[in-house]
C-alpha cells in the first residue's frame, strides 16, 4: 500500500496503461545469506514499520519462528541446516519474503483492477482496498508468498516497504539490519555489490557462490547471493528456475482472451443466423 | 389458441425446476465472468461489488448444482443418445439451414438437447469439484497451490463449455418460435410437436384421437 503513483508500469486486470509518465529507478534489495547471523531483527523491523503484530504462536522446536508467512508477518527467517558435503555441516538462513518478480505471477492472475500494481522501480504492491479475497494471486505466484488474512479476505505481502522507497528511504527490514546482509540501492548497483561479494565468497572456499536473479520471472528486486548459488533448493525450498506456472499462464495469457472472444462470436452468431436464415416457424 | 392444439410438454415442477437452473446459471455465469476477463468486471455492479461477487458466486453455483442434479433425475430418461441421435448430428446443415424436412425423426428431444444436457452434466460436475477446491476462504486452504492451478484451468474451461452451450440453448428457443411456452406455460401446439418432435407426438396422442 502507498500513495497515489504516477510510476505505474502495470496494473492488474487493466488492459490500458496505467498512469506511468515518470520513470524512477529500478531498485533492489540485496540479501547477502552468507552474512545473516539469523537476529531476525529485519522481522521486528517489518512489524514495527508496517504496524502489524501477529498472533504470539508456539515454539514448534526450531528456529523458525513465526513457522511461515503470515497475513501479518511478511518475512521469516528460514533456517536450513544443510549437510554441504560430507562432514561439513552448514546453517543456511534465508530471509523468506516477496520477491519482487519483474514478470509477477500475482498480478497476472488477479481479476481485480488495481489490487495489485508494479512500480517503474520495480516493487509489486498490493492494494488491498481493491482486492477482493479470491486467492488467484497465491495461485499465480511461483514463491508461495501472498497470503489471505482470516480477518478481512485480504490478500497481504511484503510491500519492500513502498512507502518509504518512495521518500527516497531504504525498507525498514534494511535499515535495522546489524550485519549488512541487507543492502538496498539500484537495482545495478546492487548487481555489483553482489558480483564483489562473490568474488570473496569464492576465495574463500565457495566454489559455487553466485547471485539469485531467476530469469525465468524476468529476474527479481529482492535479490540472494548464495554461498551455494548451483543449488537453491537447499536454502529451505528455494526454487531453482522459478516461472509462472504453465497452467496460470494458459489460464490467463490464452484462454482468458480467447474464450471471452470466443462467447462473444457464439452470441453475435446466433444473432445472424436469426436475420439471415431465419426462425423456425410452424403455422 | 384453443386448448385442443395444445398438449402438455413439462410438468409445473419440471418448469419451476428449470427456471431454478436457469436463474442461478445465468447469476453463476455473470459473476464467473468478472473474474474471469477485465472486460466483465463491470458486472460486479450487479453483485454488490468485488467482494460480494467473490463471495456469491460459490453459493450460487452450489444451489446450480443442487438443482440441476434434481433437474438431471428429471430429464435423463428421455436423453439417451440414439443412433437417429447421431444421424441428426451428421446432418447439422440442414438442421442450420432449416432444412427440417431432411431429418430423421425426433423424440422428445432432439439430439442438440440431448448433447447439451449431458454438456451440462459433465461441465457442472466438473465446476463443482473444481470450485470446492478455489473456494476462498473456506475450503481453498486445504489444497496444494499446483492443485489450484489445476482447479482454475479445469473451472475456466468447463465454464467456457457450458456458458457457450447454454448459450446456444437460449438462442434456439429464440429461433424456433413456440418452444419458449412449453417451458412458461408447460404446453406446446400440435403444429409444433408434430413438426419438431414427431415420435413424442405419436407417442403422447396415442390412443386419443
Amino acid at each position: 500500500m502507498a500513495l497515489q503513483s504516477l510510476d505505474i508500469t502495470r496494473r492488474s486486470a487493466t488492459t490500458t496503461p496505467s498512469p506511468g509518465v515518470r520513470e524512477t529507478q529500478k531498485v533492489a534489495k540485496l540479501i547477502d545469506v552468507s552474512k545473516c547471523i539469523g537476529c531476525k531483527a529485519c522481522q521486528v523491523a517489518c512489524m514495527e514499520w508496517n504496524d502489524l503484530r501477529d498472533e504470539i504462536g508456539t515454539n514448534h522446536g526450531v528456529y523458525d519462528n513465526p513457522l511461515d508467512l503470515t497475513d501479518k508477518s511478511w518475512t521469516v527467517m528460514r533456517f536450513s541446516e544443510v549437510e554441504v558435503e560430507q562432514g561439513k555441516l552448514e546453517w543456511l538462513i534465508r530471509k523468506d519474503g516477496c520477491m519482487h518478480c519483474a514478470d509477477p505471477g500475482c498480478l497476472k492472475a488477479c481479476p481485480a483492477p488495481g489490487a495489485i500494481v508494479q512500480y517503474s522501480n520495480g516493487i509489486v504492491d498490493f492494494h488491498e482496498e481493491n482486492c477482493i479475497g479470491c486467492g488467484y494471486c497465491i495461485t499465480g505466484c511461483p514463491f508461495n508468498i501472498p497470503r489471505i488474512s482470516k480477518k478481512d479476505s485480504k490478500a497481504y505481502k511484503c510491500t519492500l516497504c513502498s512507502d518509504r522507497v518512495s521518500v527516497g528511504q531504504e525498507p525498514a527490514c534494511v535499515k535495522t539490519c546489524p550485519t549488512g546482509a541487507l543492502v538496498f540501492g539500484s537495482k545495478e548497483d546492487m548487481i555489483q555489490h553482489a558480483e564483489e561479494r562473490i568474488v570473496d565468497l569464492k576465495s574463500r572456499g565457495y566454489k559455487n557462490a553466485g547471485l539469485y536473479d531467476p530469469p525465468g520471472v524476468g529476474g527479481t528486486h529482492v535479490m540472494y547471493v548464495l554461498q551455494h548459488a548451483d543449488q537453491p533448493q537447499i536454502y529451505n525450498n528455494l526454487p531453482k528456475d522459478p516461472q509462472i506456472s504453465l497452467l496460470v499462464e494458459l489460464w490467463k495469457g490464452v484462454l482468458k482472451p480467447i474464450m471471452s472472444l470466443g462467447l462473444g462470436l457464439v452470441a453475435l452468431t446466433g444473432f445472424f443466423h436469426y436475420v439471415t436464415v431465419g426462425p423456425k416457424e410452424t403455422e | 389458441m384453443n386448448d385442443d392444439d395444445l398438449i402438455q410438454r413439462f410438468k409445473p415442477a419440471d418448469r419451476a425446476n428449470h427456471w431454478l437452473t436457469a436463474i442461478t446459471m445465468i447469476l453463476a455465469a455473470l459473476s464467473g465472468l468478472t473474474l474471469f476477463h477485465p472486460a466483465f468486471f463491470w458486472l460486479t455492479n450487479l453483485f454488490g461489488g468485488g467482494t460480494w461477487t467473490r463471495i456469491l458466486h460459490p453459493f450460487i453455483g452450489v444451489v446450480l448444482t443442487v438443482s440441476f442434479w434434481f433437474l438431471a433425475q428429471r430429464f435423463r430418461a428421455d436423453n439417451r443418445i440414439t443412433d437417429a441421435d447421431r444421424e441428426w448430428v451428421r446432418r447439422i446443415r440442414d438442421v442450420v439451414a432449416n432444412r427440417d424436412q431432411n431429418l430423421p425423426e425426433v423424440g422428445r428431444y432432439n439430439a442438440g438437447q440431448k448433447y447439451l444436457f449431458w454438456i451440462m452434466v459433465a461441465t457442472i460436475a466438473l465446476l463443482l469439484v473444481s470450485g470446492i477446491v478455489l473456494w476462498q476462504p473456506w475450503f481453498a486452504p486445504w489444497f496444494s497451490i499446483g492443485l489450484t492451478r489445476v482447479a482454475a484451468l479445469i473451472h475456466a474451461l468447463a465454464a467456457f463449455v457450458l456458458t457457450a452451450g447454454v448459450l446456444v440453448h437460449i438462442y434456439a428457443v429464440i429461433w424456433v418460435k413456440g418452444t419458449l411456452r412449453g417451458m412458461t406455460r408447460g404446453s406446446v401446439s400440435r403444429a409444433w410437436a408434430k413438426h419438431h418432435h414427431p415420435a413424442w407426438y405419436r407417442e403422447v396422442t396415442k390412443g386419443t384421437k
